[in-house]
């Protein structure tokens, strides 16, 4: 299959017209010696078998299990119209918003997804996206090192172990920068432990909520603490737990940010997701991503451009504050279709959704004998169960059945071999959580 | 046009939800004192109020599949349709990263760890080098991936002192922002005025043993192959320092060159450029990093591998990896789109996409010269940059020429980049336009050079055939409104 449109007759003309004879001439730049040495690659196929063939390849995939795994990434309901909107070709082949003036879909598209994520989180300004929650918290965290001057960084122990991992790569990189793990367990925020490893040279603490073990927590204590000491907060959160929770904002946080695959974002075997990262407007101009600003044209008509450019990469280069260019404006702009889909109440009843069925299923996960939730303080969609064996062999048994029951945590953590993340969306009804609930007692 | 919030009617919906099975309560079972005090003020709109919304925003909006698109440097080539067919299959688009990671969990995700394997495969071929990671999420998240590789490789060698990368002055910002990024100090070199190529003597004359590695990008943002990479490499590696190269512009060079053969130590592919995946408004990316032998131990976690019963697994037991990059495996839907669009072209229609798109900037360049600067008059790859010097002299400045082309049904080059051309116009035309589109392009850009000298101001008064003219830039950036409050 091949794109090219110009026929064998065109290329000649045009060659001719550059005072050239064959296609190999435009190459005369490239010396004998650096011609490749080989180019062993398939030779074409047709849509057809290029389609059959994938089909296939998908067809090798259990995308159809009753999957009880969250961790951070959840199997939520997307509806059509999401799909419909963002797969308008305006949108999906052009690129990031330079001319505004034929740019303004894209740019005020931003600009209400940024106001989303404002009203979503509560915090006065949000950037343009990020590549996912990971590499966001990477992100924050320069911001947050720029920001103080200091180059301690204290995550508390019910941080996503994935983010963690990410943030570790590339302060790897950073000798001078100190990375203090709070031990993780399941529940709120160990406040003793936080404390005791604050201090002057903390340049800020990282928290979730809810946090990695599916437990809700009102961190306004800490942040408050940490003000004190001119310490900033990032917060990470689960955006439809964001409907109903205590918002960053409410809690006087620096810098929220988390993973925006919940709206509207398939699953898609890791990515592409959508980091999103919302700041105080004070903040605004150490906040690292591409920036959409409302403004006027020269006829005083409202419009939207890029803003704030002199922190990005194509202008200060070595100065700029991250190397981020392209950010996820498509996967921005699902999640923006998918607000505005859910709505006020939408969302709120969705949240209420998840939130109901898992506590339907943790009260029914109790009556199994052996059979312990971890934490007693509340959670929303996610909790944490204690297994009388090991997580990894019930989930072995159960996976052959077409039920996965939750993800093992003592991939993460080795002290936690008998425990199991199990996250409830809209997805699972209460049949299945039933169904999940006999598979289990029949393997404990 | 209206802001989406001030569409909203209160008591409207755009969704209906299952309802809640007997048996499961709807009360919350969180205190008051963990909840949110207002409801989060998102718009209340039905289906069609959304869909209207989003096709009048679309309307505003140029893409690929609206028209000619020369944006030099980001390779605005057709995206095919089947590559989006293939992303929404459900194998593939509703899969959890999580489920080969659970023990025997390969089984259930063999047809997605075959598509990476076999897709990194393909891509050392094509760059010539030894071992790849598709993690990156972008070209310049590929950018910090790779720096992170040549910073692990010098710490593992003890080579404390190396510092700095050098870096020619006509390269993308990403990269001395990347090269910081992972803690390096960055130096510029010049670039030689008469060959438009890195300036191999200045190079010889800044390069030390403080020196950690040389970023370059070969065909340059010049749009010119620097036929010396392999005595740079050379010279790079006599002072064990390694040499980057920014894929940028693989798309020049597909079956004509490979960074491979040239010795190069490390390299990322924009997929989107080389291989086609939508720019989606700017994003979602996915940069893929490719490396030579000496490297392949320090690449991020996982690596999928082929075990010997031809099945595939993920590979965390890799001590000496720089760790994770990303969350999963990268961006999976988008390098898919990758993969079927190397699978659909083949080899020699890679080659022929190459050639494609070398022609059709060389022809533009030919028929272009005479009414503009040329500041590098040789022939150019897949791109070439004018200047509009010649017009700025009568008040026409390369960013007049774009509103201008803008008025004319296009979508205008990349202006006022690379920085070491004034008043620089970079046009990348793509393999997959025809001559009767370039043509048409030919006559606009034409047509403005002679009303820059007949009627300049028109110019710069330009566009005026859009629903908007230029914005109040300044205003943008000191009235700071990026988040709509309506009682403003």
């Amino acid at each position: 299959m091949s794109y090219i449109s110009n026929t064998a007759d065109q290329s000649q003309a045009m060659l001719a017209a550059c005072g050239l004879s064959t296609m190999e001439d435009l190459f005369q730049d490239i010396p004998k010696r650096l011609k490749p040495r080989s180019f062993n690659l398939p030779e074409a196929m047709s849509e057809l078998e290029v389609h059959s063939r994938l089909k296939r390849m998908a067809g090798r995939n259990a995308a159809d299990l009753t999957c009880f795994i969250g961790g951070g990434y959840y199997e939520h309901f997307i509806p059509a119209a999401v799909d419909a909107a963002t797969m308008r070709s305006e949108f999906y082949t052009a690129y990031t918003p330079y001319q505004p003036e034929i740019s303004q879909g894209t740019l005020q598209a931003i600009y209400e997804y940024q106001s989303q994520i404002c009203r979503l989180t509560g915090m006065e300004v949000s950037n343009a996206s990020l590549y996912d929650g990971g590499t966001a918290l990477y992100e924050a965290c320069q911001m947050a090192l720029n920001t103080t001057g200091r180059e301690q960084i204290i995550v508390d122990g019910g941080v996503n172990p994935i983010y963690c991992k990410i943030l570790e790569s590339y302060m790897a990189n950073h000798a001078e920068v100190k990375l203090t793990k709070i031990p993780a367990a399941p529940g709120q925020a160990q406040r003793d432990r936080i404390k005791a490893v604050l201090c002057d040279e903390t340049a800020v603490l990282v928290l979730q909520n809810p946090n990695f073990f599916g437990t809700v927590d009102d961190h306004s204590d800490l942040v408050e603490e940490c003000h004190k000491r001119g310490v900033l907060v990032i917060q990470l959160v689960y955006p439809i737990a964001m409907a109903l929770l205590k918002t960053p904002g409410e809690m006087g946080v620096d810098i929220a940010i988390g993973e925006g695959q919940s709206l509207g974002i398939p699953l898609s075997f890791g990515g592409p997701y959508l980091g999103f990262l919302a700041t105080t407007k004070n903040l605004v101009r150490k906040m690292p991503g591409r920036l959409v600003g409302r403004t006027v044209d020269r006829n005083d008509k409202e419009c939207f451009v890029l803003t704030l450019q002199a922190r990005e990469q194509h202008i200060r280069r070595d100065k700029a504050i991250s190397n981020i260019c392209t950010n996820q404006a498509l996967c921005a702009l699902r999640a923006h279709v998918y607000m505005s889909l859910m709505g006020r109440e939408g969302l709120r009843e969705l949240a209420g959704i998840c939130h109901a069925r898992a506590e339907f299923a943790k009260a029914r996960f109790k009556q199994i004998p052996g059979v312990q939730v971890a934490e007693s303080a509340p959670t929303f969609n996610e909790f944490t169960l204690r297994l009388p064996k090991k997580a990894d062999a019930v989930v072995g048994e159960l996976v052959g059945r077409g039920i996965v029951p939750g993800l093992p945590l003592g991939r993460f953590y080795s002290e936690m071999e008998n425990c199991l993340l199990v996250a409830v969306t809209e997805m699972r009804t209460k049949a299945e959580i039933c169904k999940l609930a006999e598979n289990l007692e029949s393997v404990l | 046009m209206k802001i989406i919030f001030d569409k909203s009617v209160q008591g409207r919906r755009g969704v209906t939800l299952p309802q809640l099975e007997p048996g499961v309560e709807a009360q919350l079972k969180i205190d008051g004192r963990y909840l949110r005090a207002q409801p989060a003020e998102l718009p209340e709109l039905s289906e069609l109020d959304v869909m209207r919304h989003f096709t009048a925003l679309s309307n505003r909006n140029f893409g690929v599949d609206s028209g000619f698109y020369p944006l030099g440097s980001c390779t605005m080539k057709y995206n095919p349709k089947i590559c989006e067919k293939v992303a929404a299959l459900d194998g593939f688009a509703g899969l959890h990263p999580f489920l080969p990671q659970l023990p025997q969990g390969g089984e259930l995700t063999q047809g997605a760890l075959e598509v990476i394997y076999e897709l990194e495969a393909l891509l050392c071929e094509i760059s010539g080098m030894a071992a790849c990671t598709l993690q990156p999420l972008a070209g310049a998240h590929g950018e910090l991936c790779g720096m992170s590789l040549i910073a692990a490789y010098h710490r593992d060698r003890g080579n404390t002192e190396k510092k700095e990368i050098l870096i020619p002055d006509e390269a993308h910002g990403t990269n001395p922002a990347s090269a910081v990024g992972v803690g390096f100090a960055t130096k510029p070199v010049p670039t030689d005025p008469v060959t438009g190529r890195l300036d191999i003597e200045a190079l010889r004359g800044m390069i030390n043993d403080r020196t950690a590695g040389i970023m370059l990008t070969n065909p340059n943002t010049l749009g010119i192959f620097n036929s010396e990479i392999d005595q740079v490499v050379e010279l790079a590696h006599s002072h064990d320092a390694l040499v980057y190269y920014d894929g940028a512009n693989l798309n020049a060079v597909l079956g004509a060159f490979r960074p491979g053969d040239a010795g190069i130590d490390v390299m990322h592919i924009n997929l989107h450029k080389t291989f086609a995946t939508p720019h989606g408004c700017g994003g979602p990316g996915s940069g893929p990093v490719c490396v030579r032998e000496n490297l392949v131990e320090y690449l991020p976690v996982s690596r999928v591998v082929k075990k010997q019963d031809n099945t595939f697994a993920l590979d965390y037991e890799q001590p000496k990896s720089i760790g994770y990059t990303a969350p999963f495996y990268g961006s999976f839907l988008v390098y898919l789109k990758a993969y079927v669009y190397i699978l659909s072209l083949g080899r020699q229609g890679l080659i022929e996409a190459s050639q494609h798109a070398v022609l059709n900037a060389n022809y533009l360049m030919n028929m272009l010269k005479s009414d503009y600067d040329l500041p590098y008059d040789r022939r150019c790859m897949h791109e070439f940059v004018l200047s509009a010097s010649r017009q700025a002299k009568q008040g026409v400045h390369a960013m007049d020429i774009a509103k201008a082309l803008i008025d004319r049904g296009f979508h205008p080059p990349t202006v006022y980049f690379p920085l070491i051309v004034k008043e620089a116009i970079m046009i990348e035309p793509t393999e997959t336009e025809s001559k009767e589109t370039l043509d048409t392009f030919i006559q606009a850009m034409k047509e403005i050079a002679a009303v820059a000298n007949s009627d300049p101001q028109s110019l710069n008064a330009a566009p005026v055939n859009t629903r908007i003219s230029r914005p109040d830039e300044v205003q943008a950036a000191r009235g700071m409104d990026f988040n709509y409050c309506p009682q403003d």
